[in-house]
């Protein structure tokens, strides 16, 4: 009689322990504020059905986003490589991780990765979905160099985290797929898309002459005829997020796309990048070796290197490129620099 | 009351028979496939990147991007139309969007089959679809706006046998002579791939020849015509008359 009694009143706490979870499992949908061009101009952005943005979800991963714990010392966050203020990348040819080793990319900036329908990450589109790419940062020799199972093990004997995880997602038991989730979540709400030439678009903001030029010098097929690309007045995002080779090199020391699909036609292929944020990114490229739009606009201008798998795109490869004049150049800088969103890089809801 | 019920009675026969009436014909579905050819060659994604096509003005050319719009894409049958699709962008590298249904059955019987290819005028409205901006389909508004028809792209052995990249671009064609009056033509256009006749469930080919943009009846010369074509008034309006040829019936089955 005693043990039965016993046994209730077990049962009844249990109940009251798997209820009491529940009970905290109420997070918060989580409303994308979405530019209004991205919404009259693109197909809707992709939020995977298994990891729905809650405000718990995103809190968390933001908090997971700047915390050192993710790294085997301590020492560096994802934020020591992806710098809000720099619209999340950092000012270095190339970031060193904990171990003071360096790759041989640039850190990318991070905005409107929601975007990217593909779902193709890093320069060569390697990681397939943001969920999947957050797992590779932490185990990386080169950046955070840890291993998951000791990250979730610090996570878990931490004072706070336990309980965010479980607002964010019914369970405290932390794990690389809820990490990543939560991070994942975070990064889906940098959305950047404030900058002097949206609000030229929307009627708010003027350009210069020299900036309208500098449109037209972009969107010329006879001179920059960089829109086919890098998106246009009709796609806010300013990247077609595909694979080409816009000429760097003539030979590959870094084969990019071609080493991930094993298709030698894929050599020396990179993702496009956005060419917003310009003003906070430099340098550019895959391996960050340009230091100023300049140098960027003069390797398009007469910079190009001939190669089998350079973008039919890129014309007069033979002479370097289509020459642009020193006027049409500086325009084409000043247009550039239009697309660069000062709200973004300081908006309150992305900083530490 | 009675009145009533055998009213009831009466109606639900009456749709009874209806219902049977209509079933005597049962109704097919139809589904329309494009497959690519160089002349009579196979053409698929595994055949881009690779020097192995020659025109008939014996340039040899490699294909690196292919990705062209069809609109209104539709069955007529006297002066009923049933559509396949209001637009669609088919590329090459894609393989699985070659193949559009028709969104209801249709009754056996004959129909004209149609389509364009590019955009009308009037369904060529700048930034108004979503899915061909999200993918970079647009003409720059200093040409007139609106969507690229096709984007060709990949390189070719010019005069001194060196590689040059060529980029066959079909807009709607605009003259600007004078750039405070730009002169607009319309050259997408329709395919008409005749009458067509249905007895059961089908699946209709159209053959997509792309050799057929150098060859007919233009001879397409690449080291005179090859980048910023888009611009280029006559050019489009060569590629406008090459088109004509590039699509024919296939097979039904
Ligand atoms: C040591 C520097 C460093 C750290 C730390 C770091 N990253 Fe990165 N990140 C990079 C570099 C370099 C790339 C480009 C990698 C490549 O292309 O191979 C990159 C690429 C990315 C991308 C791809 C963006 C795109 O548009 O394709 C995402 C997303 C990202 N990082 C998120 C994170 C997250 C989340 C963390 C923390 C868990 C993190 N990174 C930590 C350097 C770093
Ligand atoms: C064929 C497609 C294509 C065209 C056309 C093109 N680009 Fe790019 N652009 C790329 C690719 C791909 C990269 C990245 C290359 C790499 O890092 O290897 C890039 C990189 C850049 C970057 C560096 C951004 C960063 O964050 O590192 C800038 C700036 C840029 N392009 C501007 C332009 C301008 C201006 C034009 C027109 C003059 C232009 N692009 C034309 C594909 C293109």
């Amino acid at each position: 009689m005693k043990q039965a009694w016993l046994y209730t009143f077990s049962f009844f706490l249990l109940m009251n322990c798997t209820s009491k979870e529940e009970e905290n499992y109420t997070p918060v949908v989580y409303e994308l504020k979405i530019p209004q061009l991205f919404k009259e101009k693109l197909i809707n952005q992709i939020v995977p059905a298994n990891n729905p943005l809650t405000q718990e979800g995103v809190a968390l991963g933001k908090k997971l986003f700047f915390d050192k714990i993710l790294s085997g010392d301590g020492t560096q966050s994802c934020a020591s490589c992806h710098n809000p203020q720099k619209a999340f990348t950092d000012n270095l040819q190339f970031s060193s991780g904990i171990d003071g080793k360096q790759g041989i990319r640039n850190a990318m900036p991070l905005f409107n990765l929601a975007w990217n329908f593909d779902e193709k990450f890093a320069w060569d589109g390697k990681d397939f979905s943001l969920e999947n790419q957050a797992l590779e940062p932490v185990l990386n020799p080169i950046e955070l160099h840890s291993d998951w199972k000791n990250v979730a093990k610090k996570l878990q004997n931490h004072s706070e985290y336990p309980t965010l995880f479980l607002q964010a997602f019914g369970t405290s038991n932390i794990d690389s797929t809820l990490v990543t989730k939560a991070l994942a979540q975070f990064e889906r709400t940098l959305i950047s898309g404030n900058s002097k030439f949206d609000q030229y678009l929307l009627g708010e903001a003027t350009l210069t002459p020299e900036e309208q030029n500098g449109f037209n010098i972009f969107m010329d097929e006879a001179r920059g005829d960089c829109f086919h690309c890098h998106g246009s007045d009709n796609n806010p995002l300013w990247t077609d997020n595909q694979f080409h080779n816009n000429g760097l090199d003539a030979s590959f020391s870094d084969l990019g796309l071609g080493a991930v699909t094993g298709d030698p036609a894929d050599n020396g292929k990179f993702k496009s990048p956005s060419i917003r944020n310009l003003k906070f990114t430099a340098p550019y490229m895959h391996d960050g070796r340009f230091v100023t739009i300049e140098e960027v606009i003069n390797h398009y201008s007469e910079g190009l290197k001939p190669s089998s798998t350079i973008d039919p795109l890129m014309k007069k490869v033979n002479q370097g490129g289509v020459g642009l004049s020193a006027k049409d150049k500086a325009d084409l800088k000043a247009f550039l620099l239009t697309l660069s969103d000062d709200d973004f890089v300081n908006n309150p809801d992305f900083q530490e | 009351m009675k009145k009533i019920l055998l009213l009831i009675c009466l109606s639900f026969l009456l749709i009874e028979c209806n219902s049977t009436d209509d079933v005597e014909v049962e109704k097919i579905s139809v589904s329309l496939q494009f497959e690519h050819f160089w002349l009579a060659s196979p053409l698929t994604a595994s055949d881009l990147d690779t020097f192995k096509f020659e025109t008939k003005n014996g340039d040899f050319l490699k294909i690196e991007r292919l990705r062209y719009l069809l609109s209104n894409i539709y069955l007529i049958n006297d002066n009923e139309t049933f559509t396949f699709s209001d637009y669609t962008l088919i590329d090459l590298e894609k393989d699985d969007n070659f193949t559009l249904q028709l969104s209801e059955k249709i009754v056996p019987g004959s129909y004209q089959l149609k389509f364009r290819f590019g955009f009308k005028d009037d369904d060529n409205i700048d930034g108004a679809y979503q899915d061909l901006n999200t993918v970079n389909f647009n003409v720059p508004s200093m040409l007139g706006g609106g969507y690229h028809y096709m984007q060709f792209d990949g390189k070719y052995k010019d005069n001194n046998n060196q590689d040059a990249n060529f980029n066959y671009h079909a807009i709607r064609a605009v003259d600007r002579s004078d750039p405070n009056n730009l002169v607009y033509e319309d050259t997408s256009f329709e395919v008409d791939l005749g009458t067509l006749s249905f007895i059961s469930n089908s699946e209709i080919t159209v053959k997509v020849n792309i050799a057929e943009w150098f060859r007919n009846p233009h001879t397409w010369d690449l080291n005179q015509l090859n980048t910023v074509l888009m611009p280029n008034f006559e050019a489009q309006k060569l590629m406008s008359a090459n088109g004509k040829t590039v699509f024919s019936l296939g097979d039904i089955n």
